[in-house]
């Protein structure tokens, strides 16, 4: 049953076919029921191939189906080919099974919603798109994914295209995208130069085989990179991550927090041999995470919308998986992906939840005690900021854990301890959402407290199966003073991960035991932090805002960054553009072409003066040209 | 089967146009129906010819001689490889240009439609003739009919327009016509007879000195018509004024025939001088590239902005040419097909709202996707294909493009790859400020959707994007052996007058290494 | 017999008179009329030249002269008579339409 794999994307592409072309002639019903029910079967799929593939002996080769060639032109060639392997087989567990229970949630939370079928189309499109992706077996067809999710994103956050807002955000989106893009491309471009071919598997071997120098593999993982920050939000090309919230909540939770912008931590993952040969590649990587990771948080700590704080979370910890994989912990990197997509999503439809139930409302200064208004949303909810903070025994623990080990063993002192404090500002600032929304005073809008209801069932139960697995999900990986083979989840993907130099190895058994403990006391200082500043004692806040006013402000307003990227690149290129248009283009070359023409005439208005009409003027002339022509022949 | 199938490609629309005179102008109907037949049936003459197109040779096809003025001046016809799929481009658009102007050409129909049928015949006479006195014909003849397309049925400032856009072609390709008369010369002295056959000129090897100026001649020709920074001003202004049709044509192919000029003739013709002037035209090309985007962002007129993206597009074809590699060449001419496809649609989506709103203005517009959904979803996909998403057309002429020139330099590459980072800037605000956002202007809540027309010329369109974004196979391999052997051609006959270089360079090294090898004995001599 | 010279010598003197009448005077026909003398001066000439030499081209060259000399004068003197019609004048001075 293995074998039929390769149609996981093909089902939802066909539902979005079918939606794309009669969606506005079917009911509400059946659109979403198909919309549904196309993930759940490239779900079951992928359960089915995920369950040959455990089977499968070791050492068998990978799963790959190629369908026809694609382009092919001299040395490019790129196949129309997929691909399982356990990578792959996580990435689409995550992808179609968060995202069936994100379409499931969607049909409560877009009922209202005029575009409905618009929505449930781009959703399988994207479906579709992040499953080209994951299951591309080379590099050019990732691109081809790659490309696709960035534009269903594009869609998807410009999903109400009437608010100014959310078309400028898809819009920023798609560009800095774009950005991103323009450097993986170049990057593709030296791989299938220096290696001849964009397949995985081939890519693996040369450099196994050393047929690339590690110069040309630094700057190739470089470029690669630049495409991984654009699509993973990563600095510098995270700005639009934020600005993405515009977008429906659903979309928020599966695009901008469970699949789409893990995607270049999936590359990373499944370039692992690149980056592990090359180094510094793998250094920056984790570099970039780190640093990432603890600025995002900050700006996280002052933010009233409660989207907006979930999203620079997820800017956040997707700087964990990058640090996963940069100290060469891939699995461990992966493996976090896995548990926040769980969790991330979970406190996105979380707070859709909550929205939908304050009739819109973002600004959690007009929420607070909620928590006895919707009994189902505050536990869940508590459940994924718990799971997020790092608390022991719920999934985001064992794998924030494991990456923070793997940079310790590594050796990478620093970063490590960058993740600490990025992990004391994470459970402080989940907790502040928490107590700001679900305890305390209430400091609703009236209007909003007379809508004030639990969502309906189609929203709720996906929750609970969300809270439920961001509870168990870090069970397949716990970490290894546990118990030899308690890591199941890094065994599985040990077939893929071949440059990885896996944590277990260089630590003592105390070593591991006292950094468990100091992420477990991080996590607890940090929501005693926020319980003391936003329920005990709300007036420190305050007083910390008088206090340093210019630190508030400046993470307030995001260090400023969208207003010098705009004032650097935006409006240097607008106005510089208007500017040779109207002193180059119009004057200088149309002019010159004005100018030519009128020189001519003008010419032509001389000469005209010598036409004087007059015949006697014209004998004169041919006289005296005859008399110099006589004079020439005798002389 | 001796069936003149290519005269019949060529002369079929100038039949029909000439059947036109003796139709009486009030029965326009029957005028426009007839019109589309004739366009319908050359594409559908032109169909065989793609598919009894042999792949795998370079040697021209369907080839058609006949005496015609004599002293080499013969009507001679062919096809290969590069001018199959750019005929076949060009008859597949012309139904749909026609059809897109059913209803906003009111006036003079008769004259409208005769001029169109008369411009299809030049251009494919351009794309079929192997005699370089009758390509001169064409190539001058197609610039009549779209003189007074642009002339009688364009915009305010048409007259300034089409002068603008005759004279610059005109200047251009008179200095062709001086080249290719010194041609024709050289070619009789050296061999004493009369030819104007493109394969004979190939022939002739010429002192890279002449080489030069001949190639000059001919660029500057093709680099107006593609057009190459800094000779694009009148593409603006042509494309602005120009009825919608004009300008699908105008852009889909006009442009094109510089570029396939270039492949044809500048580059086969004087290998020396291409290498000569490489570095010169790959700047150009850069620059139309950026510059063409940067002004395209800025544009406040919707066409204008489409034809300065044209200027970016064809700058990145343009580069493409001149990067010298497979990848490249078959890149370059397949983003032709693509940009045709997709700049012709992006105007026939502006046309569609010229149509609604008589405005091209961007200021004037906002939110008409909430007004037109179908409309929106089309110009959406146009957009897209223009911007290169993977899975439509203009991702694989883009990707390929850019690897070809990678290959030869990763620094233009480098350089040439902010394209698709500028076009997704400059089209997407632009949908941004025309689709989106709250309806800013009451006329646009008058629009109606799409009619069936409307979506009945677009569609082929689509699924022509799609196809080629999904399936390139059967368009790459068509070129494949005529992009070879045009390669072929240029490095071989490079190396010819190199190779004599490199000779007389081995003989001076040679007898460097006889005095080496001198000096060394003696100073053997001398150590003994 | 007369000599060459006097021949060459009147004919110049005829081309020369009539150079000087086209430029001072002011009436078309007159112009035309002098026109008509430097022709003839020239008819002279080679009629002269051919009798010298003892070939027959010179006086070939004559009748062609006497030939286009006669359509001339019917052409030109039906486009003065319509001048004459159009602006009742035929001074010189008021033909000035081709003025640039």
């Amino acid at each position: 049953m293995t074998e039929i794999f390769w149609l996981i994307p093909f089902v939802p592409a066909i539902s979005t076919l079918i939606l794309a072309i009669f969606g506005s002639k079917l009911s509400r019903k059946y659109i979403s029921f198909q919309a549904c029910f196309a993930v759940f079967i490239s779900f079951a799929i992928s359960i089915i191939s995920l369950v040959g593939l455990m089977q499968m002996p070791q050492g068998s080769s990978p799963l790959v189906k190629n369908l026809f060639s694609w382009i092919q032109s001299g040395s490019f060639k790129a196949d129309l080919s997929f691909q399982f392997d356990p990578l792959t087989a996580v990435m689409c567990f995550v992808v179609t099974g968060v995202g069936l229970l994100i379409h499931i949630y969607s049909i409560g939370y877009m009922a209202e919603d005029k575009s409905y079928a618009r929505f449930f189309t781009l959703m399988n499109l994207f479906t579709f798109s992040m499953l080209i992706l994951v299951m591309a077996s080379n590099l050019v067809l990732m691109f081809v994914g790659w490309e696709g999710v960035g534009f269903c994103s594009y869609m998807l956050i410009g999903f109400w295209y009437e608010k100014h807002a959310a078309a400028n955000a898809g819009k920023k989106a798609f560009i800095v995208n774009r950005i991103g893009d323009a450097g993986f491309l170049l990057g593709i471009f030296f791989i299938l130069i220096h290696v001849g071919s964009g397949e995985f598997s081939v890519i693996n071997e040369a450099i196994a085989g050393g047929s690339i120098t590690q110069g040309i593999a630094t700057l190739i993982a470089l470029l690669l990179f630049v495409g991984a920050t654009g699509k993973s939000a990563q600095i510098p090309l995270y700005v639009w991550l934020p600005d993405a919230m515009e977008g429906p909540t659903p979309v928020s939770a599966l695009i901008h927090a469970a699949t789409m912008v893990t995607a270049g931590v999936y590359m990373v993952a499944r370039m692992n041999a690149l980056y592990t040969f090359s180094g510094t590649g793998a250094n920056v990587v984790a570099i970039i995470g780190a640093v990432t990771a603890i600025y995002a948080a900050t700006m996280a700590l002052v933010q009233n919308d409660i989207k907006r704080v979930l999203a620079y979370s997820t800017i956040s910890q997707i700087g964990y998986m990058f640090i996963g994989c940069g100290v060469g912990a891939y699995a461990a990197g992966i493996f976090h992906l896995y548990t926040h997509a769980f969790f991330k999503s979970l406190l996105f439809l979380a707070a859709g939840s909550v929205m939908h139930a304050l009739s819109g409302e973002l600004d959690m200064r007009k929420m607070g005690g909620l928590r006895k208004y919707l009994p189902i949303t505050y536990p869940v909810f508590l459940i994924g900021a718990i799971a997020i903070a790092g608390v022991p025994f719920l999934s985001g623990f064992f794998s924030k854990d494991a990456i923070l080990t793997s940079a310790y063993a590594q050796g990478q002192y620093g970063i490590w301890l960058l993740g600490i404090l990025g992990a004391i500002l994470t459970a402080f600032y989940m907790f502040r959402l928490i107590f700001l929304t679900f305890h305390g005073k209430e400091r609703l809008e009236p209007e909003a407290k007379a809508h004030l209801h639990e969502s309906p069932k189609a929203m709720t139960i996906p929750l609970v199966i969300l809270a439920f697995f961001s509870v168990v999900a870090g069970y397949i990986g716990m970490p290894v003073v546990l118990g030899k083979n308690v890591n199941w989840f890094n065994n599985f993907l040990a077939p893929v991960i071949q440059g990885g130099h896996g944590h277990e190895a260089h630590l003592s058994i105390g070593t591991e035991w006292l950094l468990i403990l100091i992420s477990v006391a991080v996590a607890l200082t940090g929501i005693y932090l926020a319980y003391v500043f936003y329920l005990k004692k709300p007036e420190i806040p305050k007083k910390l805002v008088s206090r340093f006013p210019f630190l508030y402000k400046l993470l307030y307003n995001k260090y400023y960054v969208d207003e010098i990227y705009n004032a650097t690149f935006v409006n240097s290129t607008i106005k510089g553009s208007k500017f040779v248009y109207k002193n180059f283009d119009l004057k200088i070359i149309d002019g010159a072409v004005n100018g030519s023409a009128s020189a001519t005439s003008f010419f032509g208005m001389i000469l005209s003066r010598l036409h004087t009409g007059l015949i006697k003027d014209y004998a004169l002339v041919f006289l005296l040209g005859a008399i110099i022509l006589i004079g020439y022949l005798i002389f | 089967m001796n069936i003149p199938i290519l005269s019949i490609l060529i002369f079929l629309p100038l039949t029909g146009a000439i059947l036109f005179i003796f139709i009486p102008r009030e029965k326009t109907n029957l005028l426009k129906y007839l019109t589309v037949a004739v366009t319908v049936l050359t594409f559908l003459v032109a169909l065989p010819l793609y598919f009894n197109f042999d792949g795998s040779t370079a040697d021209p096809q369907f080839v058609e001689t006949a005496e015609w003025i004599g002293y080499g001046i013969n009507y001679h016809v062919g096809i290969d490889g590069i001018s199959l799929l750019l005929v076949i481009l060009t008859v597949f658009l012309f139904p749909i240009a026609i059809i897109s102007s059913w209803t906003s050409i009111k006036d003079k129909i008769k004259e409208y439609l005769i001029f169109m049928l008369m411009l299809e015949t030049g251009i494919i006479g351009v794309f079929l003739s192997l005699n370089l006195f009758l390509f001169y014909v064409f190539w001058e003849a197609m610039l009549i009919p779209m003189y007074f397309l642009i002339g009688i049925w364009g915009g305010k400032r048409k007259i300034y327009a089409t002068v603008k856009f005759v004279l610059f072609t005109m200047f251009g390709s008179l200095l062709m016509l001086v080249a290719i008369f010194f041609l024709y010369s050289t070619y009789y002295k050296a061999s004493g007879i009369y030819s104007l056959n493109i394969f004979d000129f190939q022939k002739l090897i010429l002192d890279p000195g002449v080489q030069i100026w001949l190639f000059l001649a001919f660029a500057l020709a093709f680099a107006i018509k593609i057009p190459l920074f800094p000779f694009h001003t009148w593409l603006p202004d042509a494309h602005v004024q120009a009825p919608t049709a004009g300008s699908v044509i105008l852009a889909a192919v006009l442009l094109k025939m510089g570029a396939y000029g270039f492949l044809r003739f500048a580059l086969p013709l004087f290998p020396d001088a291409v290498q000569k002037f490489l570095p010169l035209l790959a700047v150009l090309c850069l620059i139309s590239i950026i510059y063409g985007a940067l002004m395209a962002l800025i544009q406040k007129d919707i066409k204008s902005l489409v034809a300065y993206s044209s200027v970016s597009h064809m700058g990145l074809i343009m580069l493409a040419v001149f990067s010298l590699n497979f990848e490249a060449m078959e890149g370059a001419i397949y983003q032709m097909l693509n940009h045709g496809l997709s700049t012709g649609a992006l105007f026939l989506c502006v046309g569609i709202l010229y149509e609604r709103s008589h405005t091209r203005l961007i200021k004037d517009y906002g939110g008409v996707s909430k007004q037109m959904p179908v409309f929106s979803a089309f110009f959406l996909v146009c957009m897209l294909s223009s911007v290169g998403l993977p899975g439509l057309n203009g991702f694989v002429g883009e990707v390929l493009c850019l690897f070809g020139i990678f290959k030869s330099s990763h620094i233009l590459a480098a350089i040439g790859v902010l394209t698709i980072i500028l076009g997704a800037a400059y089209l997407l605000w632009m949908y941004q400020r025309v689709m989106q956002g709250p309806i800013t202007n009451d006329k646009i809540k008058s629009f109606p959707d799409l009619n069936k027309r409307e979506i009945g010329f677009l569609i082929p369109i689509i699924i022509m994007m799609f196809w080629m974004g999904i399936y390139p196979r059967p368009f790459l391999r068509k070129m494949d052996a005529s992009v070879t052997h045009l390669l072929h051609q240029i490095k071989s006959r490079t190396s010819v007058s190199a190779s004599v270089q490199k000779e007389e360079k081995k003989l001076i090294t040679k007898t460097k290494e006889e005095k080496t090898e001198e000096s060394k004995e003696k100073t053997n001599i001398l150590l003994k | 017999m007369i000599p060459l010279s006097y021949f060459i010598i009147l004919s110049l003197v005829l081309f020369v008179l009539g150079i000087i009448a086209f430029f001072i005077r002011k009436d078309l026909i007159t112009q035309f009329l002098s026109v008509e003398i430097m022709l003839n001066a020239a008819n002279l000439a080679f009629i002269t030249f051919s009798k010298s030499a003892s070939a027959l081209d010179g006086q070939i060259i004559v009748f062609f002269v006497i030939t286009v000399a006669a359509a001339e004068v019917a052409i030109g003197l039906a486009i003065i008579l319509l001048i004459y019609r159009q602006k009742k004048s035929i001074k010189t001075e008021d033909i000035k339409s081709m003025k640039g």
